[in-house]
């Protein structure tokens, strides 16, 4: 059950990341979780929100450079070795995690972590395997 | 300081002893060229001009032009005028792949070359009691190798550095107290700057310096002068007509003297090919008259520039040029290397990106700062840096191959690099030169 994630890319100018969130502002898009990456030449904000097709559609039609990508959600208890755990279990399965971001859950007592790795499929296996919570899409966009 | 000269005879000929030489130089390497470069007989064919056409220099605008597209086509030999034994080195032009041009040299050619830069050291005040530091590239580039042969010719001690390397560059300038510097402006300021930070301005030695290869403003030579204090020179030339000291500047510092027994300069209209007279800017067109490997006549050079022929102060004749004031083709140079713009948009259509794409020159403490802004398309795209910067990076390296020297590229949205009305506007040249 892997969700959709937004990337857009971000020229590294005064003023291009306020065009981005204004342009998503417009087509009431709500942004549940958000991470940007930076280089010195550019950046690349990363996105879940909750009308992906719409946030898409608005961006392209405003002349940003965007793609679409699989990401994991996952769900763990919201406690020091929270994170820790979820990926132990990934270590040890030797699947290697690219990036990872959180974001505000709504759950009480859980939170929620944003996790890119190569193969969904596989660390999903893993995950369940493990007894973590996967968060579905309409959990994320409801 | 006396009037000092190299070739005296040359450098200070009457009107009428230089025009009864450059008569008969023109009318034998007329023919020379005609009767052994396939290629360029066939121009004069197409043209209707014959050797025996050409009595004076009088007739010289019968000739057809030369420019660097004839000897592109013509690459490697097409425009060699000797056998191979008799020649006995090649220089290239600076800008690289696409437009490469091949000069070639016989002894005797390499010999006036380095007498016309000897011209030039001495009329920057140089003599066997100096010690000069050439700082120009050596290798295919023709900065090194030219002054490295006035300076021989001169009798100077020289110091090939070449160019890079600055901790090197300012202890040999120290330890054998270098008199003459010759390099491009820019390396001159950056040196100069080098200096300063290092706390070793007041152990130099230098007086004068021979700068060329690039534009470079009054301003910028006020600098340079303060900076190392020492008296500053341009100079001119380009690979195709041997190299630098094609014409080189005087104490008066008001145009560079061209060395016309050797080359003969017009000022044309670069849109009818009309000569122009004396004073009026125009494209600047060189014809060789004593080099024999590669005898170039009526080559237009692209360079707009002034051609005026007053009195001057140092006692000498030659005409007088002034500094090219731009170009007539669409030739940029930056940080003394010569750069299409076709050059980089044919390597973002071997990429894969959108060939609307920006150059933006400038010149921040004298040396140029070169960005190409480039349009991202989605393909090129991902949620991972390092993908995008990987792809960025395989970018700037082809840019680099293909122009030898490295921009900075910014990645930019899709359309969001303006599109004028009718001609795109390629180059933003924000230099004040």
């Amino acid at each position: 059950m892997s969700i959709n994630q937004i990337s857009v890319f971000v020229e590294n100018k005064p003023g291009k990341l306020a065009d981005i969130t204004e342009i998503l502002a417009k087509a009431e898009v709500d942004l549940r979780a958000m991470s940007i990456a930076d280089t010195q030449d550019f950046g690349i904000l990363r996105l879940i929100v909750d009308n992906p097709h719409a946030a898409l559609t608005a961006l392209r039609d405003n002349g940003c450079t965007v793609n679409v990508t699989s990401v994991l959600a996952v769900e763990m208890p919201d406690k020091p070795g929270g994170l820790a755990g979820v990926l132990r279990v990934l270590a040890d399965k030797n699947v290697n995690v690219e990036y990872l971001y959180a974001f505000i859950s709504r759950s009480k007592g859980n939170a929620y972590v944003i996790l890119r790795v190569e193969d969904n499929e596989e660390a999903m296996a893993v995950l369940k395997e493990a007894g973590i919570g996967i968060v579905t899409a309409e959990q994320i966009y409801s | 300081m006396g009037k000092m000269y190299y070739q005296e005879d040359m450098e200070t000929a009457s009107r009428e002893t230089m025009i009864k030489l450059q008569n008969e130089r023109l009318v034998k390497n007329v023919k020379h060229a005609y009767d052994n470069i396939a290629a360029y007989r066939e121009k004069c064919k197409e043209t209707g001009v014959e050797p025996g056409d050409i009595k004076s220099i009088d007739d010289l605008h019968k000739l057809p032009f030369l420019s660097k597209d004839d000897l592109r086509d013509a690459y490697p030999y097409g425009y060699l005028a000797l056998p191979l034994e008799d020649v006995v080195r090649i220089q290239s032009t600076s800008g690289t792949t696409g437009k490469r041009v091949v000069a070639f040299y016989t002894q005797a050619d390499i010999d006036l070359w380095d007498e016309c830069c000897a011209r030039a050291i001495v009329a920057a005040g140089g003599t066997n009691k100096d010690v000069v530091h050439v700082s120009y590239g050596y290798g295919l580039f023709t900065g090194g190798p030219g002054l490295n042969g006035g300076s021989h010719k001169v009798g100077s001690l020289t110091l090939p550095m070449s160019s890079g390397n600055t901790e090197r560059q300012l202890q040999f300038m120290i330890d054998l107290e270098a008199t003459i510097l010759c390099c491009t402006p820019s390396y001159a300021a950056f040196l100069a700057e080098s200096l300063h930070s290092a706390g070793l301005r007041d152990q130099i030695k230098l007086k004068a310096g021979i700068f060329g290869a690039e534009a470079w403003s009054e301003e910028m030579r006020r600098d340079i002068e303060k900076n190392l204090g020492i008296k500053a020179y341009d100079i001119y030339g380009l690979t195709e007509t041997s190299g630098p000291g094609v014409s080189f500047e005087c104490e008066e510092q008001t145009g560079m003297h061209i060395n016309e027994d050797h080359f003969i300069p017009e000022i044309i209209d670069p849109d009818t090919g009309e000569v122009l007279p004396l004073g009026e800017k125009g494209e600047l067109v060189f014809s060789c008259i004593s080099k024999q490997a590669f005898p170039l006549l009526r080559y237009r050079t692209r360079d707009i520039c002034v051609l005026t022929r007053n009195e001057c102060s140092c006692g000498r004749t030659l005409i007088k040029m002034s500094k090219p004031m731009g170009r007539s083709d669409d030739m940029l140079i930056i940080r003394g290397v010569n750069v299409f713009p076709s050059q980089i948009e044919t390597v973002l259509m071997k990429e894969g990106y959108p060939a609307n794409y920006q150059i933006i020159l400038d010149r921040v403490n004298h040396t140029d700062t070169f960005e190409v802004q480039v349009e991202m398309t989605p393909e090129m795209f991902s949620d991972e840096v390092r993908i995008v910067a990987e792809k960025e990076k395989e970018l700037l390296t082809a840019l680099r191959a293909m122009l030898g020297i490295s921009p900075k590229v910014t990645l930019m949205n899709p359309r969001s690099i303006t599109r004028s009305e009718g001609k795109a506007v390629r180059v933003i040249d924000n230099r004040k030169i």
